[in-house]
């Protein structure tokens, strides 16, 4: 033995899951509802997807390069957000759109406040947000296999008379118009049971979240309360992919409870007496700001100490 | 039924099996001894020798008058060659008694064979606890005979042995039980006599059954009355904040001793020298180390002399089949890395670990990305995330106000960061900012 040794601070083991592989494991966990997507909305699904992939990933290597930071998207958390943000829009809609909206997402969401872990907002949400204010019409324009329809969101809020409700059937395996990673309740589910499983969220922010929507609208009356209400639109979307965010929701199982409400609270608010029909975008975008304030007020107690450190 | 745990915590990869069914070896090697002045916390020793003494096996070589100190014994005869200053296993550079051994390990020690504990005043017993150099042997090395004499408004109503051994790699404490349990439960009969108000609960972890039921066994045989507890598997098990929560249910606030919740937490290692130094007049001169890795040949527990130099131990287990790049006093979690291997063992070395580049990975940090994964494992109920950013921003008040001085520096964090951040040695160096900044208004 004649090599130096490598001296540094304990510990000296490491976990093997690192960056990279829970970020693998959300895109793993997103496919069903993709393939699902594009069964029922039309193969052009796949573009949208690869647009938003690609904008995502190009427009954070190059950004990173441009301001000679380590270039980062190996950690493929860029590919996450492309997946979301291309999940979170119609099929129909023109992909120089979802470029925009993945360059917005990725520039000013994520890397205007510094990058991974830093940013505020779910950037794929803000993305979605921006693009729903700059191409209003593009944006809510549904269709399954080509043809036309309503969302079931749209028919209870009435702002689509014309429309009829689906089977619960149909709004559970994702059979309705929809953006093309929402529909299928189904596949969203058996995706966030994986990231359950496999330790990557925890139960409490989707649970809690599609819960609050579900008691609240059904103690409002609203039609089809509580299935049609928690299979349709963006909830289990939201509730399993969006709201868990690492980075824009708290860390403390306490807080994860409250910005869970919080978000369930407010998209019921919007669902019900707001001018959209969809309020999951907004209420995790209004929770998400909510996040460092939850985080102070819920500080875990300190072993040994009598009270906690909450309100400090 | 669950096993009783703590709350939080982690589970790395064990890798006990290297040396888990290894019978302890008995190494008496020859030639050079380096003691440490300083192998426990508190006032380190003066060499009470001079160079060209002739000494022999349990002979005090350094002593000092100070309360929170145990003197050091040699663990060999032969001549004192040397006293000067050489590195220790903990990187540092301390004053040390160098011996050159005759090869006779003769005995010298005072004390004397009591053999029936009982008939001795408490007093006595922690006296010779004392002289016989003891030191808690789980690693901290807090002088034995402080902790056997706590304030007197402080009842001690339970003797927890801690028989956990949760760092993986490590199984010292494991054969010891397994092979030689009937003085660990002497020791904490000697322990309940100092204390007979005190319950007595030997505490281990559940992936040693054999320990547990040999364990079992003895305390049965004797009639000791303390029970045998298993605990959940579940690191960090057997630091001792956690050990008396699921043991007692209590939490020691910040900052006060177990004694304060009416704790005695006594490794099962500390307990085996209490019996010896008792009943049989033996003091500390040797320990058992788990000398282990991916890179040691022949993995195995070598019950050497103190002063053993760490590259005979080595040595003594096959020597290297690849190249180490790391090389630990004590576990992967909370062993320190050596700079060389030419220093000694002392009292606290549990286990010798040569890991190789692919078993301690170096990584490069990347952006906390708040994934509350530290947060879950914190057994102390810290948000080590939080800690970490302020440390690197030298905000030492809100290091402190955010309860940072309570770290144990387990490495629970640090090990489960996916961003690879360095968030134990973070703490360390927050602790250490406090600790100057108040040096510096004092």
């Amino acid at each position: 033995m004649d090599q130096l040794l490598s001296v540094s601070s304990s510990p000296h083991i490491r976990s093997e899951t690192d960056t990279r592989r829970i970020m693998a494991w959300v895109i793993a966990s997103l496919a069903p509802a993709g393939v699902v997507g594009a069964f029922f909305l039309g193969t052009r699904s796949i573009l949208v997807i690869a647009a938003g992939i690609i904008s995502c990933v190009a427009a954070e290597a190059i950004w990173q390069k441009y301001m000679k930071q380590p270039v980062t998207v190996s950690d493929l958390s860029a590919v996450v957000t492309g997946l979301l943000l291309a999940y979170n829009v119609p099929p129909t809609i023109p992909l120089w759109m979802v470029v925009c909206g993945g360059v917005f997402a990725m520039i000013i969401v994520k890397h205007f406040f510094g990058g991974i872990g830093q940013n505020i907002l779910n950037p794929a949400l803000a993305g979605r947000a921006m693009m729903l204010i700059c191409w209003p019409i593009a944006m809510t324009t549904w269709t399954v296999r080509g043809v036309s329809g309503a969302t079931p969101l749209a028919v209870l809020k009435g702002t689509d008379v014309s429309g009829t409700l689906p089977s619960i059937a149909d709004a559970f395996l994702g059979n309705i118009g929809g953006c093309i990673g929402e529909t299928s309740a189904l596949a969203i589910i058996i995706g966030g049971g994986l990231l359950i499983y496999k330790d990557i969220i925890s139960w409490r922010i989707p649970v809690v979240y599609i819960v609050t929507v579900a008691v609240i609208q059904t103690l409002l009356g609203r039609q089809g309360a509580p299935l049609m209400e928690i299979f349709s639109g963006g909830l289990m979307l939201g509730a399993f992919f969006m709201a868990t965010d690492y980075t824009t929701s708290p860390m403390t199982s306490k807080g994860q409870i409250i910005f869970a409400f919080g978000c369930g609270l407010i998209a019921s608010l919007i669902r019900s007496f707001g001018g959209y029909p969809e309020g999951v975008s907004y209420s995790i975008l209004i929770m998400n700001l909510t996040t460092p304030i939850i985080d102070r007020l819920t500080m875990p107690r300190v072993f040994g100490e009598v009270k906690d450190h909450g309100g400090r | 039924m669950s096993l009783p745990t703590f709350k939080r915590g982690i589970h790395p990869k064990e890798n006990k099996s290297l040396t888990s069914e290894s019978a302890i070896e008995d190494f008496k090697p020859s030639g050079e001894f380096v003691y440490p002045m300083s192998q426990h916390i508190g006032a380190p020793c003066s060499p009470v020798v001079k160079k060209g003494d002739r000494v022999l096996v349990g002979q005090k070589i350094g002593d000092t008058e100070a309360f929170v100190s145990a003197p050091i014994l040699s663990s060999v005869s032969g001549t004192v060659k040397d006293i000067t200053t050489r590195m220790t296993i903990s990187g540092g550079i301390e004053q040390c008694v160098i011996v050159e051994s005759d090869g006779e390990f003769e005995n010298g020690t005072t004390l004397v064979p009591r053999g029936d504990f009982k008939s001795l005043p408490p007093a006595d017993c922690v006296k010779i606890v004392r002289e016989a150099g003891i030191v808690g042997a789980g690693g901290a090395t807090f002088p034995t005979h402080v902790k056997l004499s706590p304030p007197p408004d402080k009842k001690i109503r339970w003797i927890i042995v801690n028989g956990v051994e949760c760092e993986p790699f490590l199984n010292c404490d494991n054969r010891l039980m397994r092979e030689e349990p009937e003085p660990i439960i002497g020791g904490l009969e000697i322990c309940m006599h100092v204390f007979p108000e005190a319950e007595g609960v030997i505490a281990v972890e559940d992936n040693k059954p054999e320990a547990i039921a040999r364990i079992g066994r003895e305390v049965s045989e004797r009639g000791c009355k303390a029970r045998v507890m298993p605990h959940r598997v579940k690191y960090p098990q057997g630091a001792e904040k956690m050990l008396i929560y699921t043991v007692t249910k209590q939490e020691i606030p910040p900052g006060a001793l177990p004694a304060e919740v009416g704790c005695l937490v006594m490794n099962v290692r500390t307990l085996y020298h209490i019996w010896h130094a008792v009943t049989d007049g033996i003091p500390v001169t040797e320990r058992i180390v788990s000398v282990t890795g991916d890179v040691i040949a022949n993995p195995k527990n070598i019950r050497a002399p103190l002063g053993t130099s760490v590259r005979a131990m080595i040595d003594a287990a096959g020597g290297f089949t690849g190249d180490p790049v790391k090389i630990l006093a004590g576990g992967p979690m909370m062993g320190i890395s050596m700079r060389s291997i030419d220093v000694p063992i002392v009292k606290g070395t549990s286990g010798i670990l040569a890991l190789s580049a692919n078993a301690a990975r170096s990584f490069t940090e990347t952006n906390c990305i708040r994934c509350g994964r530290c947060v879950s494992s914190c057994p102390m109920g810290l948000q080590p995330s939080l800690l970490d950013r302020v440390v690197r921003l030298r905000e030492y008040a809100e290091f402190e106000a955010a309860g940072g001085m309570n770290c144990i520096e387990c490495g629970c964090c640090s090990y489960i960061c996916p961003a690879r951040r360095y968030i134990t040695q973070s703490c360390r160096d927050g602790k250490a900012g406090v600790m100057a900044a108040r040096k510096k208004s004092a």
